[in-house]
């Protein structure tokens, strides 16, 4: 399955590479389905060889039914579209908060030298640290997730724009003020490209970052989503509907780091470390 | 003049932020926010008596067994799955898929299988780091230097030699990112697993406090995982900067070149 959801990824980047595959036998996919079906037995065999109680390790077998049961449900899809929606919009708002600030101070000395020691602070702060008073403030709404995935997501995005902004080529950036190039134009044309695959770097791990916050909140607080539906089957008793739905998160894991890979390589689809990894 | 100038580039932000958040609290009475003084005050009331005894240093015990435990698994793991190249190609697409599934959703079903214990706890923090580490120790095993490999065969350095001196060193530097990956990631475990199914702990005690509407105190266990997060951060900074020397001094003349 996870297979599956890599390869689909870029279908036409790697249209030149899937066709050399095609004349060698395939070795590596070969094996890693191997892999999943080898890992998918064992977890057959645990508990129908009475291993672990099969009341708490369901075997694959009926997990994988409980999960397709789920795809049919409407409910089942509610709790994604929950999941993903409290994903994105923290998402947005963190990447949105972090760039502008980034620039703002990337692009002064002063202000560097003055936050640092207010971010390195605050960066290791754990985002959990932050859900009694998240509860306090929003209850189990949408807004309690938003504040605890913007947080955590904002300084893996703001760390990298900084590092991103202080790489920029001097020489480049002479160049552009000698031919009058203003401080929008400089930002637009020299700054905003040297910081991009750093930024992307930043909102690929902040989208990680920010699914497992999502999850950790509907878990822990109980907003709507994933995680509550997890929390309430394992509560419940349904236990291999609570296996199905942990397999679930991970495919939407999977799924959106492929699509993060995706996007990084078609935004940075100029750039040398990507232009090199394409060719060879 | 210099290292002054310096500190007051470290302490101007904060102290300004203090400073503001003293003016705005000096006035009305917010339920939600308390005053430096009050917040200072409960701080030490709160966690330099018994329960420092009794919720922070078990907390800390089992993030410390769970990190290195993880450490370990991962490293040996990682250096076994990334020399075999067909047990990589076999394991690689299985692993990718339990590290995309979120730590966190293994508290139940950790809670499941081993019931509301100690072990439990340190068994989610295991399945959390573990990845990182895993992961790092097998693209750093992987991108052995070709012709470092070859001569260490050519002079007959195999087995544990050779994992000692020349694969340990160079997947070094993969492995530490994935340690500092799994450090932040264990403390935010730690304090879920707490939070969600405890009687003791760092994480039990302040849900407690916000449930019993105790806000300065509440506050003051969100600054002890806040120091706490920062003093890992710094730990790992020097434990890295002294297992690496070797790797910057190399970049610093690289970079020079």
């Amino acid at each position: 399955m996870s297979a599956d959801a890599l390869t689909s990824g870029g279908p036409v980047s790697s249209a030149g590479r899937d066709r050399r595959q095609v004349r060698k036998f395939p070795v590596k996919q070969v094996l890693g389905l191997a892999g999943i079906l080898g890992f998918l037995g064992t977890w057959e065999l645990i508990p129908r060889l009475g291993i672990i109680n099969e009341r708490f390790l369901p075997p694959a077998s009926e997990v994988i039914v409980a999960l397709v049961r789920d795809f049919g449900l409407t409910a089942f899809w509610i709790a994604v579209v929950e999941t993903m929606t409290a994903w994105f919009l923290g998402l947005v708002i963190a990447v949105a908060l972090a760039v502008l600030l980034g620039f703002v101070i990337g692009s002064s000395d002063f202000l560097r030298k003055a936050t640092n020691s207010t971010v390195e602070f605050l960066r290791p702060i754990p985002s959990v640290a932050l859900i009694p008073l998240a509860v306090l403030l929003f209850g189990v709404k949408i807004e309690s997730s938003l504040m605890l995935i913007t947080y955590a997501a904002f300084w893996q995005v703001l760390i990298q724009v900084l590092y991103g902004v202080a790489d920029i080529d001097m020489v480049a950036n002479n160049t552009a003020k000698t031919y009058g190039l203003g401080r929008m134009a400089r930002i637009r044309y020299v700054v905003f490209p040297t910081a991009l695959p750093y930024l992307m770097t930043g909102v690929r791990l902040a989208a990680t970052v920010a699914l497992v916050l999502a999850i950790t909140a509907e878990l822990v607080i109980g907003s709507p989503g994933l995680g509550r539906e997890i929390a309430l089957a394992q509560s419940g008793g349904a236990i291999s509907g609570m296996y199905a739905l942990v397999l679930a998160t991970g495919l939407i894991g999977v799924l959106i780091n492929a699509v993060m890979r995706f996007i990084e390589k078609k935004t940075l689809s100029w750039h040398s470390s990507v232009r090199s990894e394409v060719i060879v | 003049m210099k290292p002054l100038k310096t500190l007051g580039y470290v302490l101007a932000l904060p102290v300004l932020l203090v400073l503001l958040w003293w003016a705005s609290t000096l006035g009305a009475v917010n339920f939600f926010v308390p005053t430096p003084a009050t917040l200072v005050a409960k701080f030490g009331e709160v966690w330099f008596g018994p329960r420092f005894f009794s919720d922070v240093l078990p907390s800390l015990g089992r993030l410390l067994v769970g990190v290195v435990a993880a450490i370990i698994i991962g490293v040996v793991g990682g250096v076994l799955i990334g020399s075999v190249k067909w047990l990589r190609a076999l394991l690689e697409p299985t692993l990718e898929f339990f590290r995309a599934i979120p730590p966190p959703v293994l508290v139940p079903v950790l809670i499941l299988l081993m019931g509301i214990t100690d072990s439990m706890k340190v068994a989610v923090i295991i399945s959390g780091c573990v990845w990182p580490v895993l992961l790092n120790t097998i693209e750093g095993v992987r991108a052995v230097d070709g012709v470092l490999s070859d001569s260490a065969h050519t002079y007959g350095i195999d087995g544990w030699a050779r994992v000692r001196y020349l694969v340990l060193p160079s997947a070094s530097p993969q492995i530490m990112a994935g340690v500092r990956q799994s450090l932040s990631l264990g403390l935010i475990l730690m304090v879920i697993s707490e939070m969600f199914a405890s009687s003791s702990g760092l994480g039990f005690t302040i849900v407690q406090f916000q449930r019993s509407f105790a806000i300065p105190e509440m506050w003051s266990g969100i600054v002890v995982l806040g120091l706490l997060g920062v003093a890992m951060s710094f730990i790992f900074q020097w434990a890295e900067r002294n297992i690496l020397r070797w790797y910057h001094g190399q970049k610093e003349v690289e970079n020079a070149a």
